[in-house]
Order: structure tokens, then sequence, then C-alpha cells
């Protein structure tokens, strides 16, 4: 680690992609994340890297797919409408499997939306989001230090297991300042090399990267291969944080910025007199459905309140991981509207009296 | 005059047999491609796109690495192979739906950012792979499966030249038009196509072959008359010429 250094969200994850690597990166404009392509338009040529201003997402995707598909560290980042037009090009990086990091500061939607912070592109992340049978695994930091940690994470990932990852912040996260300590940077040279990569038949047979498999036995096997790789990830990449979660009356599900307002709500119902806990996914996929579980069944919380920034998306990832053995409640505000503390404990308190 | 090579004898081209159409176009467009590779020696430092379309079998045929990449999109993955490699060769090989009608922003960027890669486009005025629809490049009266009462400009507008549109770019380098409808055409699309590469390795900039292609199965005709059709009436509304060249020192 070095020293702490001050810096805002958005700021972090260019310079976090840099030193994880990233030499590519391809983007267009949209709020709350344009100080990552500014930052990037700067830096990049400082470091013999490549910054291009796509004419579109769609476009930008697809450079991703070009320079992920040569070999390199590469990542765009966006705002929830772009996510959407991505979703094609994400499909196709999934299925080819080329690993790349996509970044999405969410915004209110849907349509346009609006631009302030929101957690409302959970389903279209963890689910898939484009067409077909496939994953990305998705990772919801809450901090900015987390946050930095989380992009070199997200490139490691993207390479071990030829994946696109998505890191999905949101507008709070992209906007706040925090001091920040950037892990050891990475040595290009000393990754290990992508043999599949399109990089010229020279000494070898050609290499095509493609997911058409028109024999249907064909395609059924690319899509069972893969779900073999998502398999590995669920069980080894699952990672969370658990705070009070033994001692707890009731268990507060949270991710990112809505887990930071509901650590302030734990503080503050603790100082009233009433015990709350924090079960935290960062991999939000693959979703800690065992682990939620098992906290539950170890903890002695009479029931669970998950608090989203978005009217519901992720509580249907924690009712199945709970299968009914508590009752599950919920508090979410949206389209930009910040939580409010008092409000997860009155909603806590609610569902306390409820099951007492 | 260069020794005409046996197919065989063209090292980029797999010995397999065709999955297209008697007389369609792309087999010997993909010979020409494959003979400019041979002869400038860049079979081993080339790098191809696929496009969607009846070409996207294209991989089959070429013994180049290749990306298949969603439907028109292929000049943005090229811009990011050729940053990602700027010392390989890449082209895209795509047809006029993907090209010109869904892939319209993409090789409008791609070529006035001056992008060093090479463009083969089939212009066939018609969708193949998809049982012939209207592509934007269908002619006026052209009748396809969903211009039946043939291409109106009321409703569907006009067919839409490529090249003219892209001649006014400044990252432009090279640009030309031509067909594949008789020995002689054939020739001329070899030349073109070869030049286009050889304008990339000089890094001169985006470079770009129109070529004029017969789908006699989606155009309801035979061999000879698709040919003829070119020639006679297709090349009136795409005039077969070079819009752009830059000099190569």
């Amino acid at each position: 680690m070095g020293k702490k250094l001050l810096f805002k969200g958005n700021e972090a994850i260019a310079e976090a992609a840099i030193r994880a690597g990233c030499r590519y990166y391809f983007g267009y404009p949209i709020t709350p994340q344009n100080e990552i392509p500014e930052y990037m338009s700067r830096r990049m040529p400082e470091i013999g890297g490549v910054f291009i201003q796509a004419e579109s997402e769609i476009a930008a995707i697809n450079m991703v797919f070009g320079a992920g598909g040569s070999g390199v560290r590469v990542m765009t980042t966006t705002s929830s409408p772009g996510i959407s037009l991505m979703q094609e090009g994400i499909s196709y990086l999934a299925g080819v499997e080329i690993p790349c990091v996509i970044v999405n500061v969410m915004r209110g939607g849907p349509g346009l939306g609006g631009i302030l912070p929101a957690q409302s592109d959970y389903f279209q992340a963890t689910k898939g989001g484009g067409h077909g049978d496939y994953y990305c695994i998705v990772l919801g930091p809450s901090t900015l230090q987390e946050l930095v940690e989380v992009v070199f994470l997200a490139f490691d990932l993207a390479d071990n297991y030829r994946n696109p990852v998505i890191i999905l912040a949101d507008g709070v996260i992209g906007q706040m300042m925090e001091p920040i300590e950037f892990p050891p940077e990475v040595d290009i040279s000393k990754l290990p090399p992508k043999k599949w990569a399109t990089t010229g038949a020279k000494g070898r047979k050609k290499i095509i990267l493609k997911s058409l498999f028109l024999d249907p036995e064909k395609l059924e096997n690319h899509n069972l291969h893969l779900q073999k790789k998502y398999k590995r990830m669920q069980e080894k990449e699952i990672r969370w944080e658990e705070i009070n979660t033994k001692d707890c009356d009731l268990l507060l599900v949270a991710y990112g910025t809505a887990a930071r307002v509901s650590k302030k709500a734990v503080a503050v119902a603790k100082e009233r007199g009433i015990s709350l806990g924090i079960f935290r996914p960062l991999t939000l996929y693959p979703f800690p459905y065992n682990q939620l579980k098992k906290a539950v069944e170890n903890g002695r919380a009479k029931g669970i309140l998950v608090v989203e920034m978005s009217l519901g998306q992720m509580i249907e990832d924690v009712k199945l991981s709970v299968e009914g053995i508590v009752p599950v409640g919920f508090y979410g505000r949206t389209g930009g509207v910040m939580l409010v503390v008092d409000e997860i404990i009155g909603k806590a308190e609610n569902i306390l009296k409820e099951v007492m | 005059m260069e020794e005409i090579k046996k197919d065989k004898e063209i090292k980029t081209l797999e010995d397999v047999v065709t999955h297209y159409c008697p007389g369609c176009g792309h087999g010997i467009v993909h010979r020409l491609v494959a003979d400019a590779i041979d002869r400038l020696e860049i079979r081993e430092k080339t790098i191809g796109i696929a496009p969607i379309g009846c070409s996207v079998l294209i991989y089959n045929y070429l013994n180049v690495d290749f990306q298949e990449v969603p439907h028109g999109r292929a000049p943005a993955a090229a811009t990011g192979i050729k940053r990602a490699q700027p010392d390989k060769v890449v082209f895209t090989y795509q047809g006029d739906g993907d090209l010109a009608s869904i892939g319209t922003a993409e090789i409008v960027h791609a070529a006035n950012r001056g992008e060093n890669i090479t463009v083969i486009f089939i212009n066939n005025a018609v969708y193949g792979m998809t049982g012939g629809q209207m592509a934007p490049t269908t002619l006026l009266k052209q009748k396809t499966t969903t211009s039946p009462y043939g291409r109106n400009a009321n409703i569907a507008g006009f067919p839409l030249r490529v090249c003219e549109l892209l001649s006014s770019l400044d990252g432009v380098a090279y640009l030309e038009r031509v067909s594949v409808s008789s020995p002689k055409n054939v020739m001329k699309a070899k030349r073109a196509i070869r030049h286009a590469f050889e304008v990339q390795l000089a890094k001169k900039g985006f470079s770009l072959v129109e070529v004029l292609s017969q789908c006699p199965m989606n155009w309801r005709m035979g061999s000879i008359d698709s040919v003829r059709w070119v020639d006679e009436v297709m090349s009136k509304t795409f005039p077969l010429k070079k819009f752009k060249d830059v000099e190569i020192s």
C-alpha cells in the first residue's frame, strides 16, 4: 500500500484501472461518470495507453471487444442508459469469453430517468442483461477504498475466468471524495499470456473468436461449458461482509451506498436500544445465497430488512437465500432520492413489532 | 502481367467446400482477399473481422485469425484491435445490411477517425442470409421480399451510396467501387483489394473497397443474368470508380 490520497470516486476508478494494468479505454460521455473519460483522456497519452471517445456506447463496447480479443486489459465505463445500449456487446463478450471490465455508475431510471444516484440496474447486471444464458461477475463496492481494490480484483477475475466483470457503482460513489490507498501497481509484462487471443496466426493455427454455433448440440455444449465456469465462480469467488449478524434482532441486507447508509442506521438504532446487524454482499453475481442463509441460521435475527436505492431488486435474491425461514421486509428510495436513516429504523421497528 | 495462382497455391485460402450459393460473388471476393494477403506476405499478422450475414463464415475459408462481432459493429471492433495491435493488419468484411444499415454509425466514425484499417464492403443490394429482404442499397423499383411491389422512394427512401457518402471525410485514404461481374472486373477488383491493404501497410489511414456482387438466389435470376444485371443495371446507380486515393511513398 502507498500513501493516502484524496480522490473523487470516478477519478479513483480511472487511476486504479491504470495501476491495475489497463492501457486501453473506450467510452462515451454520460453523467454521472464523465470524470472517468476525462481523466483517461489526460492520463493515457502520458503512459503510452489508448483513450478513444467512441461515437456511442454501442461502438465503445465493441472497441472493448476488439481490444479484449487482442489480449490486453481493457475497460469501458458508463451510466445506466449507456449500459442498456451495451447489452448486445456484453452478451457477445460473454459468449465469446472475452475478459473486460465494465463500470456502471448507476443513475435513476427507467428511460432517461435522472442523473442522481440509484441502484435500479441490479436485475440488468446480475441476471445476464442481454440475450442468452450468461452471467457477468458483478461487484458492488461501498467505500472508495473498497472501490479501488475492486477495480484491481475485477481485472484479475476477468482474466482468470475469461469473462466480463461489471463494477456496479452509483452516483454517490462516483461523485464523493474519500482518502484512498492504491494497491501495488500491476506489472503488465508479468501477467500470464493469453494464448487464445487473436494476435495473428504466426507459428500456430488460426484462432477464431466467435459465438456462432449453428449445430444445436455444439451450442448446447458451449452453454454447458459456460455454466461450469459460472459454477466455479459460485464456489470460489463469493465475497461478503457481516457486521453483528449473530447478536441482532433484525438483519439489514444492503450493498454499495445503501450499505453505507445502513451502517449509520445500525449505529443510531443501537443508541435507541435496537440491535441491528448487516449482511453486505460484495459479489452481487455470484450472490452469497448460502452465506446469507447461514448468517440467519447462526444468528438470532427474527427478520430481514433489505435496503436498496431501488424499489426492490436485490430483495428477490435475499428471499431466495432465506427460503422463508424469516420474514423479509423492504425499504427503498429511488429516482435519486437518498435513503433516510430514520426511515430505515422505522421500517425495522415495524418488522420487529410484527414478529415479536 | 502477374501470374494467376490456382486456388490450392493460395496459402491463405482453406481447401474446403463452399457453403455459398451457385453464382454468388462472395467466393470470388474471398479468393481475392486471400490472394492479396498471400502476395503481401501478411497472413501471419492479419486479423479479420467477420460480419453478420452469409459471409459470417468467412473464417472457414481464410486461414487467418478472426473475430466475429455483432451486426454492423465490425469497424468499432477493428478499431479496438488495431489500437491494441498497431503493427498488425486488420480488415473487416461486411455486407450492405451490416455496413450500410445497422452499422452506419460505426463505419462513418471509423472512417472519420482515419482508422488505419481496411474494409471490404460487399454490396449485393439485398439481405442474403435472411432470405432476400430489402437492403439500404436495394435499387429503386427492385423487388425484394420486403419490397414486393418494388422499392418505392416515397416509402423506403433511396439506395445508399456508401463510397459517395464517405468520400467527403478527411480520414479516408482510399475508396474505390469495383465489381466481380466479369474476368476484367475481377482483375480490377483484385488490384483494388490489394491496394487497400497496401494503404494500411503504409499507415495512410482508412481504406475501403466496395464490391458490387451478384446474389442470383435472392435476385431470382440465373448466374449469367445476375452478372449482366450488375453491369447493365446496378452499376448505373453505383458507378464503378475510384473516389479517393492517397499516394503511397
